[in-house]
């Protein structure tokens, strides 16, 4: 039965480090906690009232920088980290109180490898099968074949400590999608893949999508996230930020187009002279004498803003041009790229 | 509790040790057998050791040998599954609740423990022969005492695998099994201790202590020993409290 998702006011406050659990996220705020005559205990909000919903037959994106709380989500919707108030649910069950049933209707991809070492490649997808009580012959077909649509096969029977971290990625994969779950967590699936591995995850993601299941996918990766979901949640600071389809989020950017302008210094009378530039929606300085230039076109303003520059005496000294993208609509919202 | 998944993770076990067996058999039967050549044969041949002593020390390496078995089963496999590479996960992820991932761990350190101990029994007898005279004519009191044992050891080894860092291996083996070891009434009985009064009631939180002394009240009950009631209580004290320290840690490394 096809599963959605459904979070509300998730929130999460680490006293210590988040743990691998959780993945590195989480980092951003420090509170101090008064503890009597002991040293202050940082307190870390990794997830500060996050509700989303994903529905059943979807693949949906949590978009965000490192730290943003993409992977402790992650890890509440799978078990693995409590969360400190709300409430998350799997299709019908909470997946706090009926923690097996949830378990039974997910896949998971942590964000870094932790196959079993013992094992070698096939066993731990028969084995994984077995924890989930496929019969000895659904085990051994399906190994095969997702050893095989992986590329794996030729190293199926060697010990995976010797693999490759892209390796170890696919099969970390390959396991998720071993007992053919309904929803399947990826948390930032395709970092240290290489290009060509990179597509082949994101066709196996979309066919497995195509087959009913629901997705939910943690990136920082503005073409993954663009190129794979049909809507997705831009996440900072444990909040999303904003939601809907790649197409809503970017036309939501003030006139699409993003220039980023540095000059020798700070100019009002520039900045207001800017704005008033047709096509142009919106102006903001920025640190070290920088301006973000929102406007419906990039190229064809430069001419006219290299001439505001030069009658109010200013120097340009450097001008960067972004189409149309998630990565302008970051940082519209929370003035940062999403590198940062 | 997930029948199938508990016995997938056993067969899991299995196939690891089944990997792994000259590595275990040295790590497991190596110092034993050690101890057995230098106490029992060259201390008792060179005459600095009564001849009976012999059958004294058997039940003692016995209960040595399966504790540290458990203990190393149970312990390091833990250790390692969750530090780093966190190679638990894709069992705590499986469809039942996550106490019995750590269930199933003591159950299979009980039953490598047990195999141990029954394994040192002839391979002790053929080194030190002639002159053991054990007697198993309580061979149900022996069974509960050696399943108690090993029961001891792989609780003891999920109490400590979920509370020691990687990084504190080493302590772990010098303030804790090295002490409990010496203390433990392996070589010794426990009567020994009578002249040191204040060691000889010290020595009974150590719970190696009834371990050697309950298999030495059954195998070799000629020789002073703890009452088997002690024994009873004892071990079945230690391995509630020890699993459930151990499960409590084993929740609070699995979900954070």
């Amino acid at each position: 039965m096809p599963a959605g998702i459904r979070t509300s006011e998730l929130r999460k406050v680490y006293n210590t480090a988040p743990p691998l659990a959780a993945g590195s996220g989480g980092a951003f705020s420090f509170a101090a906690k008064r503890g009597k005559g002991k040293q202050p205990k940082p307190e870390v909000v990794a997830l500060n009232g996050m509700s989303l919903e994903v529905r059943s037959g979807e693949i949906f994106c949590l978009l965000g920088p490192n730290g943003a709380g993409k992977s402790t989500t992650v890890g509440i919707l799978t078990t693995r980290v409590r969360p400190t108030s709300g409430q998350a649910w799997i299709g019908d069950h909470d997946v706090w109180k009926e923690q097996t049933a949830v378990k039974r209707l997910i896949g998971v991809v942590a964000q870094r490898p932790n196959l079993d070492f013992s094992l070698t490649a096939r066993e731990i997808l028969i084995f994984h099968g077995a924890y989930f009580g496929l019969s000895s012959q659904e085990r051994s077909s399906r190994s095969a074949s997702l050893l095989e649509r992986f590329k794996l096969t030729d190293r199926a029977d060697q010990l995976v400590r010797g693999f490759s971290g892209g390796m170890m990625q696919r099969l970390s994969i390959a396991r998720a999608m071993m007992h053919d779950p309904q929803v399947l967590f990826l948390d930032e699936p395709s970092s240290g893949l290489d290009p060509q591995t990179r597509l082949l995850l994101w066709e196996i993601i979309r066919e497995y999508n195509q087959s009913g299941k629901t997705v939910l996918l943690t990136t920082h990766n503005m073409e993954e996230a663009d190129a794979l979901c049909q809507r997705l949640a831009i996440v900072d600071h444990g909040k999303i930020i904003a939601l809907g389809t790649p197409q809503e989020l970017k036309s939501s950017v003030p006139g699409g187009y993003l220039l980023r302008l540095r000059f020798g210094q700070q100019s009002t009378e520039l900045l207001q002279r800017m704005q008033a530039l047709a096509g142009v929606r919106e102006v903001r300085a920025t640190e070290n004498n920088g301006m973000d230039v929102y406007a419906d076109r990039g190229g064809p303003l430069i001419g006219e803003i290299a001439n505001l520059a030069l009658a109010a005496s200013v120097e340009l000294c450097d001008v960067h041009i972004s189409e149309p993208s998630l990565e302008n609509l970051f940082l519209h919202h929370t003035g940062r790229s999403l590198r940062e | 509790m997930n029948l199938k998944a508990f016995l997938a993770m056993l067969a899991r076990d299995a196939r690891v040790a089944r990997r792994n067996i000259v590595a275990i058999l040295f790590q497991t039967f190596l110092q034993p057998l050690m101890f057995v050549i230098i106490f029992g044969r060259v201390m008792v041949g060179s005459g600095y050791m009564p001849a009976n002593y012999k059958s004294l020390l058997l039940p003692g390496i016995m209960a040595l040998c399966m504790v540290g078995t458990g203990i190393w089963a149970v312990a390091m496999p833990l250790i390692g599954e969750f530090q780093f590479t966190r190679e638990i996960e894709d069992r705590l992820l499986a469809p039942m609740d996550i106490s019995w991932v750590a269930i199933e761990k003591v159950v299979a350190g009980t039953l490598q423990a047990l195999v141990a101990g029954l394994m040192v029994i002839p391979a002790a007898w053929l080194l030190l022969r002639p002159g053991v005279d054990l007697t198993l004519h309580r061979p149900v009191l022996f069974a509960a005492v050696a399943f108690l044992v090993a029961l001891f050891s792989a609780c003891g080894g999920l109490a400590l695998g979920c509370s020691i860092e990687q990084t504190h291996i080493g302590l772990m083996f010098s303030l804790v099994v090295a002490p409990m070891i010496f203390f433990g009434c392996t070589y010794y009985p426990w009567s020994a201790l009578d002249k040191f009064p204040i060691m000889q009631k010290a020595v009974l939180v150590n719970p190696l202590v009834y371990a050697s002394e309950g298999l030495r009240a059954t195998l070799v009950p000629q020789f002073p020993h703890l009452s088997l009631l002690a024994v009873f209580v004892a071990l079945v004290g230690f391995n509630a409290l020890l699993l459930f320290v151990g499960l409590r840690q084993f929740q609070k490394k699995s979900v954070s």
